[in-house]
């Protein structure tokens, strides 16, 4: 069951980095950095597996791949955004974090606005 | 799995924070802090590999090329 050893890392770094916070704070910030990357990893491939099916499942349904690509652009900028800021809000650091998500916001507005283009230009060709 | 990295990290964090401790009480306190960089400075090395291969997987399945 991979669930089960999600949850065991899991708690395994979180005793850990209580152990060693009350020493040396910036290695307890490592220590839950890396229990983040970890378990990660551990469920990547899963990820891979649904992301190869929905790319299977666009190209036989005929529809433009540049919106799914799209989309699955906007999930990772998501993703990888939300780890940067929830460590920097670990390790107290809220204004940096804030910032991390202030820039997300605007790279996935600057990913999605092809799309909004496209649409609009739908919107023109089919108004009189 | 690269789990055993946490413990290695939880070692080195135990490690350093004894060594400091000694150095500090012998008082080297110079030299407690430089054990305390390298300590910080070994952790990070081991930590940003795995951070490079994170953030290589999260680009290669979402396609950011």
């Amino acid at each position: 069951m991979n669930i089960i050893q999600v949850v065991a890392i899991g708690l395994t770094a979180a005793v850990m980095a209580v152990i060693v916070k009350q020493q040396r704070q910036d290695i307890a910030l490592l220590i839950s950095l890396a229990a983040g990357t970890v378990i990660f990893l551990l469920v990547l491939g899963n990820i891979n597996a649904v992301v190869e099916t929905i790319n299977s499942m666009v190209r036989k349904s005929n529809l433009d791949t540049v919106y799914i690509t799209t989309i699955l652009k906007v999930i990772g900028i998501a993703y990888i955004a939300e780890f940067g800021s929830q460590i920097c809000k670990d390790a107290g650091e809220t204004a940096i974090a804030s910032k991390i998500e202030m820039g997300g916001k605007i790279l996935i507005m600057i990913l999605a606005l092809p799309v909004l283009t496209a649409l609009l230009e739908v919107i023109i060709k089919i108004l009189p | 799995m690269n789990v055993d990295i946490i413990f290695k990290i939880a070692a080195v964090g135990i490690l350093i924070a004894v060594i400091n401790q000694v150095l500090v009480k012998a008082g080297r306190d110079e030299i407690a802090m430089m054990t305390t960089l390298a300590g910080i400075v070994v952790v990070l090395l081991m930590v940003i590999n795995m951070i490079n291969q994170l953030f290589n997987s999260v680009k290669s399945i979402f396609r950011f090329y």
